[in-house]
């Protein structure tokens, strides 16, 4: 099947990005379906995943209509090449062990947690509708996310010594978190999208809390990455892509 | 040693307000914060609960199956304890 392009405007990639960083987040926890430490993790897992493919779901549908040329929400997710997902880098990194998995969901819900509660003043109405349903998914994950970085952070040797190198790695992909382009600019001026800087002081308690919590030290500033909203991705994208959408390509319209 | 740091917790719902919490199963949980959320995400999949309870199994005192005989057999001949034999007046409706 080949591939789509969109003739995309600052509110259909904005769209996007939510849209793209919630499917290949979902994506890469439903990777633990039946590999998860223990059943009751597997299921606490596929059930965030399939909390994000709900969100995705329905800002792919949202993105669909702002376009306007009769496009579903299965053509955006499956029939866009990498270069054109414009999904946050953090979301594509392989999945990792247990504690990278941990960590970067505590980081990504304790930005988006903040994120969809501002959303719900959206002058986009059907982006308030999404974010009334996402702030009390994400308000879970990172309740969940939170409590497990705690335990894993305070627990074992080797438990902190794994929190450690998955938030090393991490931690450089924070910064994308934040990023505001002529795109994000567009959006805070309509009252779209709220800006990340408002964002940014709460992330930082939320961090505070749980890292001293977990008694683990909050990283110090880096160098960050940065490139997924422009559709620069990792190498993992690619590969993760071509599992997701070969079944739809290959067979294009196959129905359960 | 894995039963010693993820002891066995028993989960009780309450699926209606007004009803009381029902045992509906177990759940492995390091302490009693993730046993409720392995709770939530293990049983609340449809919808089922507005209340839960975590007890740690090894909290539990259970009765003895070899005793069933001594606890529960003399209750065998005593059917005038169930309101079967009791005729309800038609005021009273349904109970």
């Amino acid at each position: 099947m080949t591939t789509i392009h969109l003739e995309e405007t600052p509110h259909l990639t904005y769209v996007l990005r939510l849209a793209d960083s919630a499917l290949v987040l979902s994506h890469r926890l439903s990777e633990w379906c039946g590999h998860a430490p223990m059943l009751e993790e597997d299921l606490a897992l596929t059930n965030i995943a399939l909390d994000l493919l709900g969100q995705a779901r329905l800002l792919y549908e949202h993105a669909a209509a702002l376009e306007g040329h009769g496009r579903s929400e299965d053509d955006l997710a499956y029939l866009r090449d990498a270069p054109q997902f414009k999904n946050l880098l953090i979301c594509e990194l392989p999945r990792g062990d247990f504690a990278f998995t941990v960590v970067r969901q505590t980081l990504v819900s304790a930005f988006f947690h903040p994120f969809w509660q501002l959303a719900r003043s959206s002058t986009d109405r059907t982006l308030v509708a999404i974010a009334e349903k996402a702030e009390k998914e994400v308000a879970y994950h990172l309740r969940h996310a939170g409590a497990w970085l705690v335990r894993l952070g305070d627990g074992t040797e080797e438990s902190r010594r794994r929190t450690l190198e998955a938030l090393d790695t991490l931690w450089p992909y924070t910064g994308e978190l934040f990023e505001v382009d002529e795109v994000g600019e567009a959006m805070i001026e309509a009252g779209i999208g709220p800006d990340p800087a408002s964002i940014r002081p709460v992330f930082e308690d939320t961090l505070d809390r749980l890292f001293a919590e977990a008694d683990l030290p909050r990283p110090a500033p880096t160098w960050m990455q940065t490139g997924g909203l422009r559709g620069v991705h990792t190498e993992h994208l690619g590969h993760m892509l071509a599992v997701m959408q070969h079944l739809p390509r290959a067979y294009p319209g196959a129905r359960w | 040693m894995a039963e010693a740091k993820m002891p066995l917790w028993e989960v009780f719902i309450r699926s209606r307000t007004g009803l009381a919490h029902r045992h509906v199963g177990s759940v492995h949980a390091a302490d009693a914060e993730m046993a409720l959320q392995a709770a939530r995400d293990t049983y609340t999949r449809r919808g089922e609960g507005l209340s839960i309870w975590v007890v740690p199994s090894a909290a539990i005192t259970a009765s003895d199956p070899a005793e069933k005989g001594p606890l529960f057999e003399p209750t065998a001949s005593k059917i005038y304890r169930h309101p079967s034999f009791y005729e309800i007046p038609e005021e009273v409706g349904h109970m």
